[in-house]
């Protein structure tokens, strides 16, 4: 495939990369050079997750440039659309916090992964840059003009040449499907479900931190949400009634209400609008 | 400008994803590292395809994409799984096999 290619570029040299495309390139690449440095050194896992889509995005952009617009768009919908959603689903899932250790299991291992890296990054880029100096592109402009353009020619090309591998898919898909849903499946809990009577007699037998449920939030007309904490009868905050997560209402708030409740509040007068006094009994 | 360009920054790319791959402890993060590496290979076929003129290169890649997703299903599943019992992503807690 390699010897036609070169051969046919010997022939025909017809892709030339226009000032658009350079200009493209030249903005885009380093983006996603910085997108995948990003990635490597955020802290946070979910800062790493969106650098990334970062990268993602300028490479289906430059998919694009290249002629392939096909996958220039699937790239942007599975990868940065559906891929990387899943990535921070399961983020969001396992914990947003779960930043690195800094602990070290075997001693000097970052050191070397980035001596080896940088080597690595080295020497593919020497080898590239030395081998395909001269490299001139037959470009795609046959195959994208004839036929249809990009998306019939990938889909004669799928259902012709790559038929098998392509019905192989289908089956790595299902099984990963499967394989997915068996090793998420949690079951039904822990154990089987308690009846109320079970619940009751170990919640007195002392199996829980109190017998009775915890008090719900306060409900005054002004307010009832989770932030309102109850109220005792001695007017003070029954304290588990406060919510860990939530900042709760502060009290002098529903001063108001509970006056009214308590009926010491000042009533409104309902003659105050006509004017005239009446003497209330 | 050759499409060389693109290819180097592909090698670029890869050798980012590998870094990340030996220095991250973050299951996750070193996850998205591989699927930076799969993204510049992708780059590398889409720019030989256009070298060569044949469309083999973007067909290859999109295969590439499927068995990317397919991979990531799994792995991410397998990432809950591990949490749910050890309660922690990092790859170093992951020593069941060890002893």
């Amino acid at each position: 495939m390699l010897h036609t290619g070169l051969v046919l570029a010997a022939a025909s040299t017809t892709d030339q990369i226009g000032p658009g495309e350079a200009i493209t390139f030249w903005i885009l690449g380093p983006v996603a050079l910085l997108g995948g440095l990003g990635m490597l050194f955020a802290r946070n896992a979910v800062h790493s997750a969106l650098f990334l889509v970062l990268t993602m995005l300028s490479l289906g952009v430059l998919y694009m440039m290249q002629q392939a617009p096909f996958l220039g768009f699937v790239q942007i919908i599975v990868y940065t659309g559906a891929i990387m959603m899943l990535f921070l689903f399961v983020l969001m899932m396992v914990g947003r916090d779960s930043s690195d250790s800094v602990v070290e299991v075997l001693r000097g291992q970052r050191l070397w992964a980035g001596v080896l890296g940088v080597g690595l990054a080295g020497l593919v880029v020497g080898i590239v840059a030395r081998s395909l100096t001269r490299v001139s592109s037959v470009g795609l402009n046959g195959p994208n003009g004839t036929n249809g353009g990009n998306v019939s020619q990938i889909g004669r090309s799928l259902f012709t040449d790559f038929l098998f591998p392509f019905e192989l898919t289908s089956a790595l898909l299902i099984t990963a499907a499967v394989g997915a849903m068996i090793l998420a499946y949690t079951g039904r809990g822990h154990g089987a479900k308690r009846t109320q009577r079970e619940m009751m007699v170990a919640r007195f037998r002392g199996e829980h931190d109190r017998p009775s449920p915890l008090p719900g939030p306060g409900v005054f007309a002004t307010g009832n949400s989770v932030a309102t904490p109850a109220l005792l009868p001695d007017g003070s905050i029954a304290p588990e009634s406060l919510s860990e997560i939530i900042e709760a209402t502060p009290v002098a708030e529903f001063d108001h209400d509970l006056a009214e409740v308590a009926d010491t509040a000042a009533a409104p007068d309902a003659h105050a609008l006509t004017g005239s006094e009446e003497v209330r009994s | 400008m050759t499409p060389t360009y693109y290819l180097l920054l592909s090698a670029l790319l890869f050798a980012i994803g590998a870094i990340g791959v030996l220095i991250r402890r973050n299951a996750i993060v070193v996850f998205m590292c591989i699927e930076l590496m799969l993204n510049s290979v992708n780059l590398t076929l889409v720019t030989f395809a256009r070298i060569n003129g044949s469309l083999s290169g973007q067909v290859m890649a999109f295969f590439v994409m499927v068995v990317a997703a397919a991979e990531v299903v799994v792995g991410l599943a397998i990432i809950t799984s591990i949490f749910r019992t050890r309660r922690s992503a990092s790859v170093d807690d992951a020593n069941l096999l060890k002893y």
